[in-house]
């Protein structure tokens, strides 16, 4: 591949603007609602210049930076699941003339994606949907069909502390190195506030040539690296990943479970922001003469009592079992199912578990191993 | 569609309640003249001053039962309906009028009403099913029209309604809303509230109140814990934060009795583990 080249913030613009022009629907980070959130990107001005974020468990806050770092933020509430993989989704319609039934294939309009600032651990939480829904012998043809034309840019993980999340332990990040077609990371010196660019894909060389660029000089990739290993260097959380699928299985009857149960809401909103959980139900609609009859699909988790309704009651009726099912897919039974696992260390479901709910202390507790994260929390 | 032999019988019918219920009814616009097709509107007062004689094929019952007339009356309705269905939060819970269910109705009548003595209630405003067999439940104060539609779609269909029972906050999160707990420290009962409103509140940058019940498995306890230790709210504020619409569902109940006692609250740090709730200052100091 080319050999890394440096642009400036006039140059993200002419980036955004280049892709635009390819056709593509531009999906980037955007301060709204008093988070980072992913979005239509229309204009260089909807980033987020000079946010940044406070995470903990059960604890988020966007805040103002001191510099104007674009880039200069950990992982909100959303994650690019919410696009390759939509909700709700018309899978297919009937009409009825007469005693007939005429099935019809609503006509997707199945968008060009850009998406402009993939972190290290989401372009392999990406990698975990594709075993799940496009590489596995079931092909999700909406999944598919967006993952196949979407342009990815990486930003690395620089300029901020992280707290909730583990990319380190999970060998995820913080610095991606495939599977992108632009990386990016941010350099936000005083008057040279520029982005060294690594390409990973010809179409992502044939973009950087539309735009201004020059040669990065061995300082500039020098700078980067540092700004990702400080990253690196200052994770908020940990987990021992070494025998723990088993150490898990292990243990399901251990009583933490039931000490979680006490405080887990079954709100289901871990598995919600987990960039990795794919679980969706599908159900009929019909409008009121029943000549019209939909099905929809829409994301679905395992902590409602209807995800398990078989034989007319619910299997998983506690919530205790339900949590156990969350966490022992994610971290065991899902390495056996798809040979990785199930997370990928981004921390979301940790902060945006409305009772700060934390699955590293939490598998810890349960595999009675070493907790390595209370000294950082 | 194969023509039905007879249009089904609907009747709606009106207990203490706001009618609130019954305008949701109202509010389905574009699908009125078609329920006016599909349904023999047998009984509907607020629509049509029009009445048909029972029995009716069903009945949709708005409003909690507080007086000795209505308790007949409800009994009378149940005969005559196939099937009975409570909709909103006065008939599936009581309402806000259930208030009264914690205090003594004698003494909240003589700072309510200039003349007590011409009130005549019971001590209690209680759900239909207290008195009768009911059906189905559909929640919210007003229940949510889709979720309405949803239902009678499903009853002229034969087969069962998709009224899910899980929490708000799923809602709130298939629609990418910010929640609004985690991201400002305003506290939110969606967790352990039932969906049906589209997470309407948090996408207003507003807490979920409850306003739809509990949902299927309110886990109260530990979030009125969270709030009491991170949201830095007083046991006193979780009563009335339980006690709206849905005061006298049992969970809710439960709920708003709990912090009843001032001293609730080193017991629930205690009960639920203190490393859930690390002490360091919220990071905004508003949270
Ligand atoms: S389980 Fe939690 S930390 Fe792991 S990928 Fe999912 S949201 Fe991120
Ligand atoms: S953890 Fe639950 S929601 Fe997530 S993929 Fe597994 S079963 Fe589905
Ligand atoms: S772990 Fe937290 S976010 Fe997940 S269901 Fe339980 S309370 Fe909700
Ligand atoms: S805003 Fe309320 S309803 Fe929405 S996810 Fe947060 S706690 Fe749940
Ligand atoms: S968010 Fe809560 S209070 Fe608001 S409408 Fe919905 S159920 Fe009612």
């Amino acid at each position: 591949m080319a050999s890394p080249a440096v642009i400036d913030v006039n140059g993200l613009a002419a980036l955004i603007a280049a892709l635009q022009q390819e056709g593509y629907r531009v999906i980037g980070p955007i301060q709204r609602d008093g988070a980072i959130i992913y979005d239509e990107i229309s204009q260089l001005n909807d980033l987020p210049f000079g946010w940044g974020d406070e995470q903990e468990a059960g604890m988020y806050r966007v805040r103002r930076r001191e510099d104007n770092a674009v880039f200069g933020y950990a992982v909100g509430p959303h994650s690019w699941k919410r696009f390759l993989h939509p909700s709700p989704v018309v899978l297919w319609r009937a009409r009825r003339r007469g005693n007939e039934w005429m099935i019809e294939e609503p006509v997707e309009d199945s968008p060009r994606l850009a998406f402009l600032g993939v972190r290290s651990c989401d372009l392999h939480a990406i990698g975990v949907l594709d075993r799940v829904l496009h590489h596995g012998s079931y092909i999700d043809p909406i999944y598919a069909e967006r993952r196949e034309s979407a342009f990815v840019i990486v930003v690395q993980c620089a300029h901020f502390t992280p707290r909730t999340c583990f990319c380190a332990s999970m060998g995820t990040g913080p610095k991606a190195t495939q599977g992108f077609d632009l990386a990016l990371t941010e350099l936000v010196e005083p008057d040279a506030h520029r982005f060294v660019v690594e390409v990973g894909s010809a179409r992502g060389a044939a973009i950087l040539q539309q735009i201004p660029h020059r040669p990065a000089e061995p300082t500039d990739v020098t700078a980067a690296e540092h700004a990702i290993a400080q990253t690196a260097a200052s994770m908020g959380r940990q987990l021992q990943t070494a025998g723990l699928p088993a150490a898990l299985l292990a243990n399901l009857e251990h009583p933490h479970w039931d000490k979680i149960a006490q405080r887990c809401l079954a709100c289901g909103n871990c598995t919600m922001v987990c960039p990795t959980c794919f679980c969706f139900s599908v159900e009929d609609r019909h409008d009121l003469t029943g000549t019209v009859t939909e099905r929809v699909r829409r994301l679905d988790v395992c902590f409602t009592t209807s995800f398990t309704y078989t034989a007319g009651k619910p299997l998983r009726q506690s919530i205790r079992s339900r949590y156990r099912q969350w966490l022992t897919h994610k971290l065991a039974t899902w390495v056996e199912q798809f040979g990785t696992f199930g997370c990928v260390g981004c921390g979301r479901c940790i902060t945006w578990c409305p009772v700060g709910i934390d699955l590293t202390i939490e598998a810890a507790a349960i595999t009675g191993r070493e907790q390595t994260t209370e000294g950082v929390v | 569609m194969p023509r039905r032999r007879r249009r089904p019988k609907l009747a709606v019918w009106k207990f203490a309640s706001c009618d609130g219920c019954q305008l949701t009814l109202l509010d389905c616009e574009d699908e009125l003249l078609l329920m006016s097709e599909l349904f023999e509107i047998a009984y509907f007062l607020e629509a049509s001053s029009a009445v048909v004689r029972g029995p009716y094929d069903l009945s949709l019952v708005e409003g909690s039962i507080t007086t000795a007339e209505e308790v007949e009356r409800i009994h009378a309705i149940r005969r005559q309906s196939r099937i009975l269905v409570a909709m909103g939060a006065c008939a599936t819970a009581g309402g806000i009028q259930a208030l009264r269910n914690f205090v003594d109705v004698e003494d909240m009548k003589r700072v309510v009403y200039a003349s007590p003595e011409y009130v005549r209630t019971l001590e209690h405003s209680l759900p239909a099913s207290a008195y009768v067999p009911v059906d189905y439940e559909l929640p919210g104060c007003p229940p949510n029209k889709v979720q309405v539609l949803e239902f009678l779609t499903a009853f002229l269909q034969g087969r069962r309604p998709s009224i899910p029972t899980h929490s708000v906050c799923l809602d709130c999160k298939r629609q990418g809303i910010v929640c609004v707990m985690v991201a400002e420290g305003i506290p939110c009962l969606g967790p352990v509230t039932r969906t049906g409103c589209g997470a309407l509140c948090p996408r207003y940058r507003r807490g979920c109140y409850g306003c739809f019940g509990p949902m299927e498995s309110p886990n109260t306890e530990s979030l009125s814990a969270w709030f009491l230790i991170r949201s830095g709210l007083a046991p006193q504020q979780l009563v009335p934060l339980y006690r709206s619409f849905n005061a006298a569902a049992p969970a809710f109940v439960e709920a708003s009795q709990r912090y009843a006692d001032p001293k609730s609250v080193q017991k629930a740090a205690e009960s639920l583990g203190t490393h859930a709730f690390d002490q360091r200052e919220p990071a905004n100091g508003e949270a």
